[in-house]
């Protein structure tokens, strides 16, 4: 209860910060908290392996990648033409409505199960049987798309010296 | 034992902020970050599920979602440079290439 407590706080104020301010290192940095948090939230969920699996994916390799990406275009520096579009009352507006909705069908919708199990707790362990078993064409698939939009990756962002662009 | 709905609720309320991040923001990246947090939110519906009926599904669809996730981040971020590289802007109001 008290760990919820201190981490949605912290998760909710990291991603407001991202959205919010107007230094775009700052924003990365914020959005990094917001993953933190996270991670621990799906710790305290006892998701040992999605929570470890956050900490090295978000926290570890895509901010760095964000904040690469945000060093080798120079968008840190703010433009003076403001962060913010000009149709950004329509996109509160959109986001308002969304919650809403969501907000609705969650505290409308009964308890699902009674929160007494008898069946234990999941192991990592049993992820990684599911994975080698039931779900191991899917984990190959997205093991070959990895490898693709790595390739793809470096062809799209390899410096073309000259010729044709 | 805290009620599903609150970890439900944080969901969605990290979902809409990356909703706000993504129509707001004129910064191709703060954008690509707003997806990311949407993602992450969603994520957070997963797990609480998964806890919820004990069952390993969940957790395993956390896995492909942040596996997908890194590769978009991986070629998002390397079309964002190649923009950059072209237009020397990243503000998406002024990408309009093809626009009518």
């Amino acid at each position: 209860m008290v760990i919820f407590a201190i981490l949605a706080p912290l998760t909710v104020a990291g991603g407001l910060a991202a959205v919010m301010l107007r230094n775009t290192v700052h924003c990365a940095l914020a959005v990094a908290v917001a993953f933190a948090g996270l991670a621990l939230l799906f710790l305290q969920l006892n998701a040992q392996f999605a929570g470890f699996a956050q900490i090295l994916v978000y926290v570890g390799a895509v901010a760095i990648l964000v904040v690469f990406a945000i060093l080798l275009t120079r968008s840190s520096e703010t433009p003076a033409t403001g962060v913010f579009s000009k149709t950004w009352l329509t996109g509160l507006v959109i986001a308002a409505a969304v919650f809403a909705v969501l907000a609705w069908a969650v505290l409308g919708s009964r308890t699902a199960l009674p929160h007494e199990q008898i069946e234990p707790q999941i192991a990592v362990a049993q992820i990684g049987y599911a994975l080698m078993g039931r779900y191991v064409l899917p984990l190959e698939i997205v093991a070959v798309l990895l490898t693709a939009s790595m390739i793809g990756a470096v062809i799209v962002a390899m410096y073309e010296k000259g010729g044709a662009k | 034992m805290i009620p599903l709905s609150w970890y439900l609720l944080l969901s969605a309320t990290l979902f809409c902020l990356g909703i706000v991040g993504f129509l707001v923001r004129r910064n191709l990246i703060t954008i690509f970050m707003s997806i990311e947090l949407m993602l992450n939110g969603v994520n957070l519906s997963f797990v609480t599920f998964a806890h919820q009926w004990h069952l390993v599904k969940g957790q395993i669809f956390v896995f492909f979602v942040m596996v997908v996730a890194a590769a978009e981040a991986a070629v998002g971020l390397a079309i964002i440079i190649a923009i950059f590289r072209a237009r020397a802007t990243l503000a998406v109001d002024r990408i309009d290439l093809m626009k009518l």
